[in-house]
């Protein structure tokens, strides 16, 4: 435990100037204030809609998540497992890392869970910043209703569902970014699998959500059409096992590769 | 005889169908610096990957200060320091927060790192981003780490690479201070055989993965039989004149014919015994080849 907590902390050291760390602060801020911006300058047309409070939320929150869910957050997934694996791959740094005294799964793990609190920090601020801005929306357009209705839940709900549908494509890419040392297969292969989600999820088809790269925007659609009664949908169950399922196999990977 | 820091028993390691490690069985023995040589390609660094358990080697293959490495992997780590190849570092960190880094993984006190960049001459460039560092700079950052966790062993795979001559004089003044002072045991790679006999205690010349001479310095130089070697104007009638005599010449074109040397006297009586057969010899002297070219011989492809 004590192994893993320090190459945690070894990982956070290491990545804190780089840009994959830098981008999980940067994205949700960028995008916020561009929604912001555009519920500022155009609230008086959004404003005609004289959405109810609760509608008003979701309309605006929706403007982020949609980007998020199709696009945004496979991608940024896939970067995320890319630049966890390739700091040691561009220093060659494998071979230190694993001649350290440390267990080679606490290094793995640390590795993992540094990809997985990534993502989570990234959602965990764009439902921070949506909320924050909402209210502030509030002070500089008094007409707008966000104060009368309380979105912790709703933006909790919707951002909590996004990072557990995400962890499926963080297991496929970690292990194609662990195996591959190059920045074009993990990058080329994730984008296909993007292309194919977003197709599989848009198309409706039945088994969409055992794609990994289809179920965010399925945790999203789906929510949506079950009125957000179900948190745990097909998706979510399925970007979990992938999650536990490929996180052991790249032990196994890990535990028998060969520093050559 | 003190515990081996390190000892192999009969290593064999194949990359896919290559057999890049054959049979080797290296005895290192503590508080010792033994230079392991071979030319490149030969399995130095695979041998250095092995012992740092980063290559998986057969079972009862590989011992570290007694203990079988892969049911000890942690515990012999941690008496390890190492540098592999070209160091390993992080380009878009500072030296100094490489060797952070490094503290955070071992436990170590910042203030340790600090001694260390002084330690190598890194002091002034601490805050560089070690990408920006010279090869040199970047070989003394990678000396540094493996000295970080002041381990009782050593792996230097050709730590001297791109340093100048004041660096390298440094590296082994630093080799001896660390086995002399502290103790320490040092295993140190070279293609070179020049770079490291001042500073060896012992030797291990490998090539094609199979160790072909383990030893001390001295006894390397047991191995190197003086021969005598003589000109003359007429070489066939001399080569047949010595052949005559019972001798064993050895002649290869363009070169002064060769017979091993036995004493002072044997030479005068050679060089009478070819002038009093009309021969006239213009050079007969003894020649002891230097460590170098014995090393050549040694891993030289038959």
């Amino acid at each position: 435990m004590y192994a893993l907590l320090i190459s945690l902390q070894s990982e956070f050291y290491k990545s804190r100037k780089t840009l994959a760390f830098w981008a999980s602060i940067l994205l949700p801020l960028v995008i916020c204030a561009m929604v912001a911006f555009g519920f500022y300058t155009k609230s008086e047309a959004i404003l005609k809609f004289h959405y109810s409070p609760q509608l008003l939320w979701i309309t605006y929150s929706g403007s982020a998540l949609g980007v998020m869910g199709i696009l945004i957050l496979p991608f940024y997934t896939i970067f995320m497992a890319f630049s966890v694996n390739n700091i040691e791959h561009k220093n060659d740094t494998w071979k230190t890392l694993f001649a350290q005294p440390l267990g080679k799964l606490s290094i793995y793990t640390a590795k993992y869970l540094y990809a997985v609190f990534l993502i989570f920090i990234c959602l965990f601020l764009f439902a921070g910043f949506t909320y924050a801005s909402g209210h502030l929306l509030q002070i500089l357009v008094p007409e707008y209703k966000f104060s009368d209705y309380s979105a912790v839940d709703l933006l909790s709900k919707f951002y909590a569902k996004l990072f557990l549908s995400s962890l499926g494509i963080l297991s496929v890419q970690f292990i194609i970014s662990l195996i591959w040392g190059d920045f074009l297969k993990p990058m080329g292969i994730g984008f296909v699998g993007v292309i194919i989600g977003i197709i599989a999820a848009s198309k409706g088809w039945e088994y969409a959500y055992m794609i990994p790269y289809s179920q965010p925007a399925l945790a999203l659609t789906m929510k949506k059409s079950a009125g957000g009664s179900d948190f745990f949908t097909q998706d979510i169950y399925a970007s979990l096992i992938y999650a536990v399922v490929l996180f052991v196999i790249g032990y196994f990977i890990v535990a028998r590769k060969s520093i050559k | 005889m003190s515990e081996l820091a390190i000892e192999t028993r009969g290593l064999t390691y194949h990359f896919g169908n290559q057999k890049v490690v054959d049979n080797l069985s290296l005895q290192i023995a503590q508080g010792s610096i033994y230079g392991f040589l071979g030319p490149n390609g030969a399995g130095k660094t695979t041998t250095i990957k092995i012992l740092l358990n980063l290559l998986k080697s057969p079972a009862d293959s590989v011992f570290i200060f007694g203990k079988e490495i892969n049911a000890n992997r942690i515990a012999s780590l941690r008496r390890m320091g190492a540098l592999v190849e070209q160091p390993a570092i992080y380009a878009h960190l500072s030296g100094k927060e490489n060797l952070y880094n490094r503290c955070i993984l071992l436990g170590t006190p910042r203030s340790r790192a600090k001694e260390m960049l002084a330690l190598v001459g890194l002091t002034e460039a601490a805050d560089k981003k070690a990408g920006k560092y010279s090869l040199g700079m970047k070989q003394r950052l990678g000396i540094a780490l493996a000295l970080l966790a002041d381990p009782e062993l050593l792996l230097l795979d050709e730590p001297t690479n791109g340093l100048d001559p004041n660096g390298i004089i440094e590296i082994r003044n630093l080799m001896i201070e660390l086995t002399s002072k502290h103790n320490k045991t040092i295993l140190v790679s070279s293609h070179l055989l020049s770079e490291i006999e001042r500073v060896a205690t012992h030797v291990g010349i490998i090539n094609k993965g199979q160790l072909l001479f383990q030893g001390t310095i001295d006894e390397l130089q047991t191995m190197n039989k003086p021969v005598v070697e003589i000109e003359t104007d007429i070489v066939e009638q001399t080569l047949s004149i010595l052949q005559g005599a019972g001798y064993h010449p050895e002649h290869l074109a363009g070169e002064p014919i060769r017979i091993p040397y036995s004493s002072k006297a044997e030479t005068g009586r050679i060089n009478t015994m070819l002038v009093q057969s009309g021969i006239t010899v213009s050079s007969i002297h003894l020649v002891r080849k230097d460590l170098e070219h014995l090393f050549l011989d040694i891993t030289k492809p038959n």
